[in-house]
């Protein structure tokens, strides 16, 4: 989930009235948000970078709340805000609504064909007569950070670039060019810089060059500029100097250019119906029934009273008259609403999900179990582990690779349940000897006849760690499993076990074991060089058999 | 049992005075090594009071190795001295000899050699007196005697810090009479014997006292891993509610079953490099139901079955990759799709099994993890139907804050319309891990300690019995 820092006073000064942080975080609680910590930007150095580089930092005290993934209009102060007041009906739901400039023709953004090669789409949109304070600009920032590390997925979706109108001129043109025959002053700059350079440029900056990637090898690099050909910005990178927002700017120039179109749109709503009172796009509307909300949701309220409770979530509602029909009205900042399912959450929430009474399924069912239990060693290990240090060959095990494993530990999904319980030997050298350990749990081979390529086999395997290898140790808890599982002692339609050759075990100690004549696994002494591999000391014997037959 | 010989000669001595021996003295006396004595000390110790043993401790004087060299053959510096012959010896010569260096400044700051240097053919050594008094040898010979108490300490310590002589502490024990003293020693027997109890002959002997402070002996038996038996339980709660177990041997998933089908979208974070673990052989899933992956397909790019839909390019080739599950809702979906195919009839499902995420690993989070998943489908099921259900099986697990410990929800339409289900038809989940319960139960800090090769096997012994009651 996400986390949005806001300022304690600065939000309770929004909301018209302070709270303890108990009450806030109940009242988090009942709007769907979680209170996740409380904290000071001071505290935030002091834990990740030490006390002394602490020293200086802001004490005010901060908030984190966690909010839902889909509710990007929750994401900065003054959508909180909103939702919460509307919420607690301090507040009308606002609508929202675009709305033409006072003079002259609407802004126009021209967007040319070479864009299609790297980044084709782009929305904008203006704020008019906004007034920034510090904190005001601050969050306008963060929002653009927030969105661009959530829904725009690090800005490879979708990038927002914020000028100041005033400072530039419309018609503006979104095209796309060489990097050499970009030239501007980027963001915070004193010189020029072609695009070229700023690759190279930015390559160390801590910030930007995680964003470098997403249009380094392409042929044409994306360009805003305004009718005097001043770049505004070259997405996803980084604005130019000459437009950029300060404390003074009145008229906001927004342009998302992106490469889903969708979600370009939603984030242009999210950014325009944040900071201001107008609209740029017409909200969408949806009928539904009652009968639908109190059947889901298990209560019984009437229409109108559902209607109230969906307004209070900021989707304002009226009862048509017709029968139990309810208009509703979804505004641009909710962009998770798309099934009548996420209407009914929301009367569900406005309800108070502690308000609903409880109720016990009347599903008629008898219970089944599937047979078999496990146990508790790591699925991965490295290809050393299932096939080098056991004396085999890798491609000789079926074994199924990851491919974007962090360390050599997730390298392959295990074949074998031996390496793990060799593993945990090592690990608890110090206890008594002899160590007895068993596992029955699956491994995973590559297998074509399923759909994904692969199946899981559930495995029985055990080791016994001495002084001396027991080998008639190991040999008598195979009789004894058999015995539990009503096989007898006998070749032919019971169990058998005939001596065998295998690298992984001591030559001339090894046998295999035969199940109504079928090979289901191998016992014997390890060989000193498997032992040595896992840094053990002991002599070892072990047991692994496929028990899928027997299941 | 020491030597009865030297034990009955031990009580006879103590017998005759008045207030103990001591066991060094005693042991110089017989003849015999202390740890003879020290022996007997000890078996007579273990029949009773019949003796009463203070352990003392003194210091005393000896010889480190070099000392009893030089107690021998002399020290350093009269050897030194005595290597040189009238006509005097070249220094580089008698740095040759092994004392030559130690014994040379030695016996200069004694004055019993000088050097000339300007003699020809290199620096030469005299001696300066006739004969020399081997004072150092002389000291050392009378700490061998035992005779330390002739020595001052000044010379003790110097001899010391010369290295030649050495502090030793020795242990003796002060034996007197005990309570039950006597000079005769009856044996005691440690336990009845089936002879005894056959010829009666227990009624004669004395037995040695229990000591009932110590452990008794471990039984040998084997041991359930805490995970398991914590599993066991959950199991259990499950069964009583009437749920059916899914099988879920299956631990590589298609991202179709695992994200798709789940209405999850492509370009959703958890389908990302750092969260899931794709791989690279086998890499792609081939088979699918193919008209229930159009309807997926749709929904998704197009929506449809009352939804939106999210409106984008779906593409198949991301819907193959394989991946280790990260959830057994995988299973679930599964489940209820095939449920779908046939006549449909209410059920409640469980699993309790391993999944996988990509994580950055720390003391509470592993790669690999159990969940447990629960999920109940029915006609017209509500909201109050689910926490209803939520509340019957926390309560039975007896966990007070509930809230935090799992995720639960109302499958979305756009999954469930797709596979087929009738239209009022809902599905209840919920799901938690089982590593976190556990922990708790177990009170263990760090996962690491719990599973995987690293685990505690003193744990995996000392762990009770799991009873989900706190």
């Amino acid at each position: 989930m996400p986390t949005v820092g806001v300022k304690r006073d600065l939000l309770f000064k929004a909301l018209g009235r302070t709270y303890t942080d108990e009450e806030f975080d109940e009242l988090c609680f009942e709007f769907g948000l979680e209170l996740d910590e409380i904290t000071s930007e001071k505290e935030i150095i002091s834990r990740e970078q030490g006390d002394s580089k602490a020293s200086g930092a802001s004490d005010t005290i901060l908030y984190k709340i966690d909010v839902p993934a889909n509710r990007y209009d929750l994401l900065c102060l003054e959508g909180l805000v909103r939702g919460l007041q509307v919420f607690k009906n301090t507040l009308e739901a606002p609508r929202y609504r675009r709305v033409s400039p006072s003079s002259g023709e609407p802004q126009k953004l021209v967007i040319t064909k070479e864009t299609a090669a790297v980044r084709p789409h782009a929305v904008a949109a203006v704020l008019r007569n906004i007034t920034f304070t510090q904190e005001r600009y601050d969050s306008f920032i963060e929002l653009q950070e927030k969105l661009h590390q959530n829904i725009c997925r690090k800005r490879s979706l979708v990038a927002i670039g914020t000028h100041d109108l005033d400072t530039i001129s419309g018609p503006f043109t979104y095209t796309a060019k060489p990097p050499g025959d970009i030239s501007f002053k980027p963001l915070n700059q004193t010189k020029e810089y072609t695009a070229t350079q700023l690759m190279s440029l930015y390559k160390t900056d801590s910030h930007l060059r995680h964003y470098l990637h997403i249009i380094e090898d392409k042929p044409v690099y994306p360009v805003i500029y305004d009718s005097n050909g001043i770049v505004l910005s070259m997405p996803p990178i980084i604005n130019g100097d000459h437009s950029k927002i300060t404390l003074k700017t009145k008229n906001v120039f927004i342009e998302c250019t992106a490469t889903d179109v969708t979600k370009a749109k939603i984030v242009l709503d999210m950014m325009v119906t944040m900071f201001s009172e107008y609209c740029s796009q017409p909200f969408t509307k949806e009928k539904l029934s009652s009968e639908f909300i109190n059947r889901k949701v298990g209560i019984n309220e009437s229409t109108e009273k559902i209607a109230q409770l969906l307004t209070r979530m900021c989707l304002l509602s009226q009862a048509t008259g017709v029968g139990d029909e309810i208009e509703v009205e979804i505004p641009p900042t909710r962009s998770d609403i798309i099934h009548a399912c996420d209407i009914m959450e929301d009367a569900a929430m406005a309800y108070g999900f502690n308000n609903i009474p409880r109720t016990t399924p009347r599903t008629y069912t008898v219970a089944n179990q599937v047979p078999g239990f496990s146990s508790a060693c790591l699925m991965c290990c490295s290809q050393e582990d299932i096939a080098e240090k056991l004396a085999k060959k890798i491609s000789e095990t079926k074994a199924v690779h990851i491919s974007n494993p962090k360390t050599a530990e997730f390298q392959v999904a295990r074949t074998t349940l031996l390496p793990g319980l060799l593993k945990t030997i090592a690990a608890n050298r110090k206890m008594p000897l002899p160590l007895k350990l068993f596992e029955i749990s699956d491994v995973v081979l590559k297998d074509e006849t399923k759909d994904v390529g692969a199946r899981n086999s559930r495995r029985f395997c055990a080791v016994y760690y001495n002084k001396s290898p027991g080998f008639e140790v190991i040999h008598g808890l195979l009789d004894r499993t058999m015995q539990l599982l009503e096989v007898k002692s006998v070749r032919g339609d019971g169990y058998h076990i005939q001596a065998a050759d295998d690298s992984t075990f001591f030559p001339g100690r090894c046998a295999e074991i035969f199940v109504r004549g079928k090979s289901v696994g191998r016992l014997g002494v390890l060989h000193p060089d498997v032992i040595n591999r896992f840094e053990l000391t002991m002599p070892c014997s072990a047991l692994e058999m496929d028990i899928e037959p027997f299941l | 049992m020491a030597d009865t010989g030297v034990v009955e000669t031990l009580l006879r001595l103590i017998e005759k005075v008045d207030d103990g021996v001591d066991s060094l003295e005693v042991a110089a006396s017989l003849g015999v090594d202390h740890q003879v004595i020290v022996g007997a000390v000890k078996s007579l110790q273990a029949l009773g009071d019949i003796i009463s043993a203070e352990l003392r401790s003194s210091k005393h004087w000896e010889l480190t190795e070099e000392g009893t060299e030089i107690a021998e053959q002399g020290s350093h510096e009269a050897r030194v001295f005595s290597s040189i012959p009238l006509e005097g010896l070249a220094q580089s010569e008698l740095m040759k000899l092994s004392f030559g260096k130690i014994g040379f400044s030695k016996a200069m700051s004694n004055k019993w050699i000088r050097v000339d240097k300007s003699h020809e053919g290199g620096p030469r050594i005299f001696k300066t007196v006739e004969s020399i008094d081997d004072q150092v040898r002389e000291k050392l010979l009378l700490v061998k005697k035992a005779n330390t108490a002739q020595l001052e300490e000044k010379e003790k310590n110097e001899l010391k810090k010369r290295k030649l002589l050495s502090e030793v502490t020795v242990k003796s024990y002060w034996i007197s009479k005990g309570i039950s003293f006597s000079t005769t020693i009856t044996k005691q027997e440690t336990e009845l014997t089936p002879e005894m109890v056959a010829n009666g002959s227990w009624k004669e002997k004395k037995f040695k006292p229990y000591n009932f402070e110590a452990m008794g002996v471990a039984p040998d038996c084997g041991h359930l891993h805490p995970l398991m038996k914590v599993r066991t339980q959950f199991r259990q709660i499950f069964l009583e509610m009437g749920f059916t177990e899914m099988p879920t041997n299956n631990f590589i998933e298609s991202s179709f079953w695992n994200f798709d089908s789940l209405f999850q979208p492509q370009q959703h974070p958890a389908r990302d490099q750092h969260d899931t673990f794709f791989l690279s052989d086998p890499a792609l899933a081939h088979e699918f139901p193919q008209d229930y992956l159009e309807r997926v397909k749709k929904v998704h790019s197009e929506g449809g079955f009352g939804s939106q839909g999210y409106k984008y390019d779906w593409k198949i080739e991301e819907a193959q990759k394989n991946i280790l599950r990260t959830h057994t809702t995988a299973v679930s979906a599964r489940m209820l799709y095939k449920l779908a195919q046939q006549k449909f009839t209410p059920v409640k499902y469980f699993s309790i099994d391993r999944v996988f995420r990509n994580e950055t690993l720390d003391a509470t989070h592993l790669a690999e993890f159990h969940q447990i998943e629960g999920v109940v489908a029915d006609y017209g099921l509500t909201l109050g139907d689910l926490m209803g259900i939520l509340h019957q099986f926390f309560t039975k697990l007896g966990l007070k804050k509930w809230v935090e410990v799992g995720n639960s929800g109302v499958f979305r339409p756009e999954m469930l319309l797709p596979m087929g289900l009738p239209e009022d038809v809902s599905v209840i989940a919920w799901g938690l891990s089982l590593e976190r319960p556990t922990m708790i139960k177990y009170g263990i800090n760090n996962i690491r300690e719990l599973v995987g090769h690293k685990v505690n096997l003193q744990m995996v012994y000392d762990s009770p019995i799991c009873r989900l009651e706190s």
